[in-house]
């Protein structure tokens, strides 16, 4: 039995019961116990560590929705504007102008010169009124796939010899998401998933992307320690078996540094088998793999204008959006998983969807009534204070978009939803007052994964452009820090193993450099994270360079 | 709509029809009878998942992932969410599909599968059947939530088959067929059905009896004799059987072209609903002698110009289902 007692300048525990602490012993990867040295030598023969004795630990951070694809992404190009950091801490600095994006893909090109040639995180919204077209990639190259990925993921630009090859550089195509040249060819851009779908096997983004491979595990791990990430969903797995085997083995190696918790996707089957499914992959669940969670998609995006949304609908007059799964499938869903023990985490965006989600959940509480099911909302970006009061009455939990006020706040305020909606977009401060558990997220890879900011976002209500955006919806730093922590492991039903440091939990800790509770809030973000601490293990994060 | 006048058949493109339906409207059970009924044609049948579909266990000859390989060649590929991908797939089997069923989600606007499909050029969209609840529609209509989606799919549609009404009274029935034109696009007809048992070609179109395929890439040779016969034999049997009480409700007509046809005129005549003409699969010679192949699958029809080498020798054909008490085509055509 080894016991290490960590010294730290700082430990903030998330404990109400024991807020704050000097030391932190450690046995056999889980917390022995909290407190002074000299409380915690009574738990016998030990090593003192003193590695983080300037450093502040905070329980390891949990990401409540992201996706594996955050690490894949790093195969590929980053064009986005704002400068980040891979998965090694190296800076790719932001394109700033059209230009300067042409330029990377050209380095890009010329140190690899086979293959599909992918950029991602693209976000001409920066540029004005620019258009992007085949024409600018063809100078990329004109002879091999070249295909670049918008930061909002609803969206492809490719070159000619891509359109050439998926049998589009025709005249006579007629898609609403493919618009046309002058010269009646496509231009290129390749709006919404069907559009994208029909050029993305040629651009090397085919089916198996979003499963998360060998390289795209590694890198997610690499920078959810980078982000002081100890815990993170895998919100849309398709969990066949070659894939939940490859998770398996690579999160069971001892240098591993993160807790996965992958959704099974209801798409492609139906309700009883994905509820059936779920009950089997709870079986299979390791220390670092949680499975038999279920994710269900309601509705589209706001910005891409496929939510669905309750009357007055899109600020801009444009018609409602989707429903991508029915709502009798969703009700059924819900029921038997209820009857099943088997969360279910419900991607919404509209408040109509919203709506919808409650309703359903209403119904399946009756014909199957359950106490502390935890079902989530996922996004929920436009619930009002009615919605968040009968998600209380329903026992929900709600998991709040943050980072989305920072990247579209401006076009939700001006496009999509309009001023008055566009402030109680990710309402926090109505989920707390309305007494509904909540987390914030960052949808990793659509938003970087980094809960600090995510905290910042939740805090400041900044947008791009510096418009405090609700400023009456946002929270106070130890919230959001509550948010992160405890907050994100309740709502996974893991609030018992990991969320705060205290005895008999997972020694998962977040390592910082500086005090997130000392620092002023508009630099919440700007907190420098050490590296973190998963199941008693430490992992340093690759220095900046 | 009629369309399809500037491009011509190409080889090797295969015609694909979508069935869409709101949940419970019988997509299923509609794509099991059919698969029953495929009667040797290389069907590949997509649907959103393998969940409902009940393919009796002799009928399967082996399944690969999402690909369930049945008796006759026919396949059934489950697409979940990337369609586009599975289609590219079907295209590349060998031998290709000579038909290609896709079975949308419930909550899917047909249309919109349709048009993403058509970026695919190894296939033709042929034509939207919509399949409807005769019991539920009009109240699903009117649904808050899914209310807007199901009147777009009624829009969408070029061939209505209102099924389950042997749920629904004489009068329900009656006011149901009242409220239909309201909702649907111009001309678009309604078929009824019990369990979703039409006559199998209302949806696969006309391939038994054409043993020379008009839309071959490889020109027939001379089989003018034994093809008129085999149609002959398709034309004698009542359509349905036996899929009784179904037979009471369409005809079907082979009609042989000895003349030349007034190709706009044919069209107007066929998308009128006083004609009664449901479904047609055939090929004509136009007033300048071009020969074109005719495709009609409720109120869509188009015409597509046949290359001098493609297509059938022989007499120009039809064949057609028609709604009982209704269909009439002959005063359409000239000198038939």
């Amino acid at each position: 039995m080894h016991t290490t007692i960590y010294s730290a300048r700082k430990i903030i525990t998330m404990n109400a019961s024991h807020p704050s602490a000097t030391h932190v012993a450690v046995r056999d990867g889980r917390i022995l116990g909290v407190g002074s040295i000299d409380e915690l030598k009574g738990w016998g023969p030990h090593q003192l560590d003193d590695r983080f004795t300037d450093k502040v630990l905070l329980p390891g951070l949990v990401e409540a929705h992201a996706h594996l694809m955050a690490g894949a992404l790093w195969r590929y190009t980053y064009c986005g504007y704002f400068d980040l950091r891979d998965p090694d801490g190296r800076n790719w600095p932001g394109g700033r102008t059209l230009e300067a994006v042409i330029g990377q893909l050209s380095n890009a090109s010329a140190r690899q010169p086979d293959g599909p040639l992918l950029g991602w995180g693209f976000d001409p919204i920066y540029f004005g009124t620019q258009r992007v077209s085949r024409h600018e990639l063809d100078r990329v190259s004109s002879a091999r796939p070249v295909g670049v990925l918008h930061a909002s993921g609803h969206i492809l630009n490719v070159n000619s010899f891509v359109l050439e090859k998926a049998g589009l550089l025709r005249t006579g195509v007629e898609h609403p998401g493919i618009p046309l040249g002058a010269d009646g060819l496509p231009t290129g851009e390749l709006k919404g998933p069907e559009a994208m779908m029909a050029a993305s096997a040629v651009v090397g983004l085919d089916r198996s992307f979003l499963s998360g491979d060998e390289f795209g595990i590694r890198a997610f791990g690499k920078l959810a320690v980078r982000a002081g990430v100890t815990t993170s969903t895998d919100l849309a797995a398709t969990l066949l078996e070659p894939e939940l085997v490859s998770l398996l083995n690579i999160t069971a190696e001892d240098t591993y540094p993160l807790r996965l918790v992958p959704l099974l996707r209801l798409i492609g089957m139906t309700p009883a088998q994905a509820v059936e499914r779920s009950v089997a992959l709870n079986g299979r669940s390791t220390e670092r793999v949680r499975l038999g969670r279920i994710k269900v998609v309601a509705d589209g995006s706001i910005q891409g204008f496929s939510a669905r949304m309750r009357w007055p609908g899109y600020f801009n007059g444009a018609p409602n959006g989707l429903w991508y799964t029915a709502p009798e499938t969703i009700r059924e869903c819900y029921t038997l998983a209820l009857q099943n023990g088997v969360q279910v985490h419900t991607h919404t965006n509209g408040d109509e969807a919203t709506e919808m989600a409650l309703d359903c959940l209403a119904a399946a509480l009756k014909a199957a009534p359950t106490r502390d099911h935890r079902f989530n909302l996922q996004h929920c970006q436009l619930a009002d204070a009615a919605q968040f009061r009968r998600m209380k009455a329903l026992d929900m939990c709600v998991n709040l978009f943050a980072n989305h006020h920072f990247y579209w706040g401006d076009q939700h305020y001006s496009t999509t939803v309009g001023p008055e909606r566009a402030e109680r977009m990710n309402a926090c401060a109505t989920a707390q007052r309305s007494g509904v558990p909540f987390t914030i997220h960052s949808d990793a890879p659509v938003t970087p994964l980094g809960p600090l900011f995510t905290a910042w976002c939740a805090v400041n209500r900044l947008t791009a452009s510096g418009r405090v955006l609700g400023a009456h919806e946002r929270i106070s730093v130890a919230d959001a820090l509550q948010a992160i922590t405890l907050g994100a492991a309740y709502t996974l039903k893991l609030d018992h193993e990991i969320g705060s440091i205290e005895s008999g939990k997972r020694a998962d800790f977040c390592v910082l450099d500086d005090d997130p509770t000392e620092v002023p809030p508009e630099q919440l973000k700007d907190v420098r994270v050490w590296g973190t601490v998963q199941g008693g293990r430490v992992f340093q994060a690759p220095q900046p360079v | 709509m009629i369309s399809g006048l500037m491009s011509g058949v190409k080889p090797g493109v295969i015609p694909t029809l979508i069935v869409g339906g709101y949940l419970g409207a019988g997509k299923t059970t509609l794509v099991n009878h059919l698969l029953r009924h495929a009667d040797g044609l290389r069907i590949a049948v997509m649907v959103n998942d393998f969940g409902e579909l009940t393919i009796d266990a002799d009928l399967i000859e082996g399944a690969e992932g999402s690909v369930l390989a049945l008796a006759g060649g026919c396949v059934c590929c489950s697409f979940g969410s990337d369609l586009l991908g599975a289609l590219q797939d079907v295209l590349q089997r060998q031998p290709p599909p000579v038909l290609i069923l896709i079975e949308t989600s419930g909550v899917a606007l047909p249309a919109a599968v349709a048009r993403s499909a058509r970026l695919l050029p190894g296939l033709r969209i042929d034509g939207i059947v919509l399949l409807l609840d005769a019991e539920t529609v009009r109240q699903r209509s009117a649904d808050p939530y899914v209310g807007d989606l199901v009147r777009q799919q009624l829009l969408d549609a070029d061939l209505l088959i209102l099924n389950k009404t042997e749920l629904c009274s004489p009068t329900q029935l009656a006011e149901l067929n009242d409220w239909l034109p309201t909702m649907t696009t111009p001309g678009t007809p309604a078929v009824q059905a019990n369990q979703a048992r039409v006559p199998p070609e209302l949806v696969l179109g006309f391939h038994a009896g054409l043993d020379a395929d008009p839309e071959g890439a490889t020109g027939t040779t001379g089989t003018t004799g034994a093809s008129g016969a085999a149609l002959a034999r398709w034309a004698a049997q009542p359509i349905a059987q036996p899929l009784a009480p179904a037979s009471d409700r369409f005809v079907n007509e082979l009609l042989v072209l000895s003349a030349p046809q007034d190709p706009q005129a044919l069209l107007e005549g066929l998308s009128d609903p006083t004609a009664g003409v449901v479904r047609a699969k055939g090929w004509l010679t136009d007033l300048a002698g071009q020969r074109h192949l005719l495709q009609q699958v409720g109120r869509r029809i188009e015409l597509l110009p046949l290359a001098p080498d493609a297509g059938p020798s022989g007499p120009d054909r039809l064949l057609v289902i028609g709604l009982a008490g209704i269909y009439r085509i002959g005063n359409l055509l000239l000198n038939k």
